[in-house]
């Protein structure tokens, strides 16, 4: 049966809040995908077989919950006791029994699978304590890990729907604008526009329909931030999408989701269906004269479709390429109507705004900058994965107080943000605080989130092939600067790598940049170079020592570095005669061995195996 | 149709709000180079030559740099169709095309008007004459009969039918092959069959010549979907002509009898 109205919902809210509260214990088992390709599955259908024969007083495998991601999922698969907050990580289905024997039964800890803090070599044996969560502050992941991803009841337990229930009852389209606006919400997606300006231009365009659209086409490379949010709480994301479309005066709804997350794609099609069977999508919402649906389309992976004009080309059935903006979306968007589309983790910003108001949202972060952003962190640092901070806090202590500070120990290189488009930023910008206008300031930017941190052992110059490379297979080839440009910027940072490049050509790169820059039809092409641009600003050196000396100071441009054997360092064990894949390497037992130039594949193969640290490579 | 004045390279300029500022500029007798831009099909901007330069007076001395075929009229705008900049970005433009179609004489003539003789890029490992300006598909997309498209992405874009294999929805009309700026789709008529995109067609035969007209499948579509009477393609064109100045010779004989 449907809720028909607010005090309906909060009824069933109570309701919901006594169920999940019912056991004063509750295990959780993170089922995002990184959990689940490392066997979360196995380790809930272990916890399914183990509580099936035994019983515990106050517990029961109700309190078993499988919830989105916790954003760790290099420890993965994480199980936390909740209301201690003990938390246990690289969990195995054998260790199971002995988490209900001795933590849910006995209530004591099991040390060896505990979080060993890599700085100190210490256990931590809260989950609050692990200082990856310490210093994060979750507004948009607030749900994430704590409640059952498909599960409805849970997300009314914990407040859900009352935001929309809260502007439906009580607000007119106009003041929720206000409030959105006021709260100084800015885009997720990257370009950072305020989200209360979009909806009102929207709003105020004259349409017999108007649309909203979630962009859920995550596409930079290692970034899983809009993907764990859809995946582990799917209705917040639809939460907001109704707050809008009542704020802009919508009916219908979209999102564009990935076919490449079908976790994702599952449970947003559960959260549809059951939104549906609870009268929260459809016809009269909570009594109400507002109405919406949403559809789900998936897309088929082109990284250009996450920009807004060729993913709404591409929800119409054409093929997705973007189209010039000079009459921007908003007002001429999908089917040429008014369209406001906002990326997943703004959608799910919306209905905690709404609950809490715009100034305890503006309280968090920075001036211009409310709010908190999600990325993904990645890269050379000791913990990886999904942390969300607020606004303003600097990129030090992103890495080394939430990252737990470079790997092995080694220095810091640069830190690359905002996806393949963003910028490579050094060591001097350490401190400098994340927001949408600091990191355009310093030729990067935020994107939708991506940071990967690099040691001394990346070189820039690969760095910035990589990215082009990328693009250049991504740009969807429509304008001449995009496809061509990029093109021959990669080439030409090819040859940076190979040694051929001059420094005219290097002239030649930034000339070249520029007018992609600014005659590209879309942010893809306008973007492109940005890899290249700021490796070029920060690291010039490194570039001139690839022209000028033929040499590549990171050692990874296989065409100006060799392999050779320290003779000093050589116990002459064979081990690197092994494993070369070529035959390069020669030598006797106990002697130091030899390696053909003329074979060498510069694999590095020989480096992985060489206990002594025998080959020099540079 | 609101009225609004321009100031292009200068001089004030009349025109419609929101109308394309290509045809405007084009009007006042602007050379505008364009190399995607065709008066049958909706503006492109893909190769982004017909780039002018923008700014209002409000905008702080900000300018923008915009392809001229899809930006709309509006009052107060300030153009310049050839700043240094614009004249760079088509410089640039026109030597990245000359690394993709080093063959391509519409590009040749257009590069050397602006001074690029020669790439000074690598040119690509696959050079043809093809400019990606999607003319063809846009017509045959107008046209109704979406049978091509652009496929793949990146540099890797091309022309082609859906999976590469004879499109079902082509009806021989060539109006892409024949909208090709640089002549790159190729078509032939062989003993009353054309073949095209790989698909094969009979042409109907003019029952008066003997002579093979057009193919059966656009009769077809021009009968059922543009009101042609189906009795007008039992004979091609020149044989109508002939008919009709036979039919005229007649008139005027009866006219002068009459007279007489």
């Amino acid at each position: 049966m449907g809720i028909t109205s607010s005090k309906q919902l909060l009824e069933m809210h109570k309701e919901c809040k006594a169920t999940f509260e019912k056991y004063p214990k509750k295990v959780i088992v993170c089922c995002g995908t990184g959990c689940i390709a490392n066997g979360a599955r196995k380790i809930v259908e272990a916890f399914q077989a183990a509580l099936a024969e035994r019983k515990i007083k106050d517990f029961s495998i109700e309190a078993v919950k499988e919830t989105g991601c916790h954003g760790f999922c290099e420890q993965g698969p994480l199980v936390v006791i909740e209301p201690h907050g003990t938390f246990y990580t690289h969990v195995k289905p054998k260790d199971v029994e002995a988490i209900v024997e001795k933590s849910i039964a006995g209530g004591e800890v099991i040390e060896p699978l505990l979080y060993t803090n890599p700085v100190t070599g210490n256990k931590v044996e809260r989950y609050q304590d692990v200082s990856f969560f310490t210093h994060q502050h979750r507004i948009a992941l607030r749900n994430l890990g704590k409640i059952a991803a498909h599960d409805i009841r849970d997300y009314i337990a914990v407040g859900g729907y009352q935001g929309l229930a809260k502007v439906l009852t009580s607000m007119t389209p106009d003041q929720v604008i206000d409030l959105i606006a006021d709260s100084g919400l800015r885009g997720r997606g990257g370009g950072g526009f305020p989200a209360g300006k979009k909806w009102r231009t929207c709003r105020n365009v004259e349409s017999d329909v108007r649309y909203v659209i979630c962009n859920g086409d995550e596409g930079d490379p290692g970034a899983f931030m809009d993907r764990s949010m859809m995946e582990g709480d799917p209705h917040s994301v639809l939460e907001g999408m109704m707050i809008a479309a009542f704020a802009v005066g919508a009916k219908n709804g979209y999102i564009y989701v990935r076919e490449e997350y079908p976790l994702a794609v599952i449970h947003l099609q559960k959260a549809i269906q059951d939104c549906e069977k609870h009268g929260l999508l459809g016809d009269n919402i909570l009594g109400t004269n507002f109405s919406f649906r949403i559809r789900i389309n998936r897309g088929a992976g082109a990284f250009v479709c996450g920009e807004s004009s060729a993913l709404m080309r591409s929800v119409a059935g054409e093929v997705g390429e973007p189209r010039a903006k000079y009459i921007h979306s908003v007002i001429k968007g999908l089917w040429d109507k008014p369209t406001v589309l906002n990326n997943v983790e703004t959608y799910a910003n919306v209905p905690i705004i709404a609950m809490n108001g715009p100034e305890w949202f503006k309280s968090i972060g920075v001036k211009n900058n409310s709010g908190t952003k999600v990325f993904s962190l990645v890269g050379k640092v000791r913990n990886t994965g999904l942390i969300e901070v607020a606004m303003g806090t600097t990129l030090r202590e992103i890495i080394y107080d939430i990252g737990g500070g470079m790997l092995d120990g080694r220095p810091f290189k640069a830190v690359q943000t905002g996806g393949p488009s963003g910028g490579c930023l050094p060591a001097p910008q350490l401190d400098l605080p994340v927001d949408f206008d600091s990191l355009t300031a310093v030729g990067s930017m935020m994107g939708s989130g991506g940071m990967i941190v690099m040691d001394d052992k990346t070189c820039m110059v690969d760095v910035a092939r990589y990215f082009l490379h990328f693009l250049v297979s991504e740009s969807c080839g429509k304008c001449v600067p995009c496809r061509e440009g990029l093109y021959q910027l990669h080439e030409l940072t090819e040859r940076v790598c190979t040694g051929e490049a001059t420094e005219a050509d290097l002239e030649k790169m930034e000339k070249l940049s520029e007018v992609v820059i600014t005659a590209s039809l879309c942010g893809l092409g306008k973007s492109g170079p940005n890899p290249l641009m700021s490796t070029i600003k920060y690291f010039r050196d490194e570039y001139l020592t690839h022209i000028r000396e033929k040499r590549c100071p990171a050692a990874v441009c296989k065409k100006l570095i060799t392999y050779t054997v320290i003779e000093e360092k050589c116990t002459g064990c064979m081990a690197c005669i092994t494993a070369c894949a070529y035959n390069a390497i020669t030598g006797e037992r106990k002697k130091p061995h030899f390696i053909h130039q003329e074979k060498c594949e510069k694999c590095g193969a020989c480096v992985a195996v060489c206990k002594p640290d025998a080959i020099l490579v540079e | 149709m609101k009225p609004v004045t321009l100031t292009i390279n200068g001089k004030l300029v009349r025109a419609t709000q929101g109308e394309y500022l290509l045809g405007v500029l084009r009007r006042e007798k602007i050379d505008i180079p364009a190399l995607c831009h065709h008066e049958a099909v909706e503006p492109y901007g893909g190769c982004r030559l017909c780039t002018i330069e923008v700014t209002k007076p409000e905008w702080d001395g900000w300018k923008d740099y915009v392809t001229s075929c899809l930006y709309p009229a509006a009052d107060g705008l300030i153009i310049q169709t050839d700043s240094p900049q614009v004249i760079e970005i088509r410089r640039t433009i026109l030597d990245l095309y000359l690394a993709r179609c080093p063959e391509a004489k519409l590009v040749q003539d257009l590069a050397a008007k602006y001074g690029v003789m020669k790439t000074s890029y690598q040119t690509v490992p696959e050079p043809n004459d093809c400019i990606l300006c999607s003319i063809c598909t846009r017509i045959c997309d107008t046209m109704g009969f979406k049978a091509i498209s652009t496929v793949n992405r990146g540099h890797g874009k091309e022309v082609a039918p859906p999976l590469d294999q004879p499109p079902d929805a082509c009806v021989g009309c060539l109006a892409c092959a024949l909208n090709c700026p640089t002549n790159y789709i190729k078509w032939k008529d062989v003993g009353g069959t054309r073949e095209i995109w790989g698909k094969k067609f009979e042409l109907i035969r003019c029952e008066q010549t003997g002579q093979p007209t057009i193919t059966r499948e656009f009769a077809d579509y021009l009968i059922a979907n543009r009101n042609i009477n189906a009795d007008y393609f039992k004979i091609k064109d020149s044989a109508h002509r002939t008919e009709t100045s036979l039919g005229l010779g007649k008139i005027a004989q009866w006219t002068r009898e009459e007279v007489k």
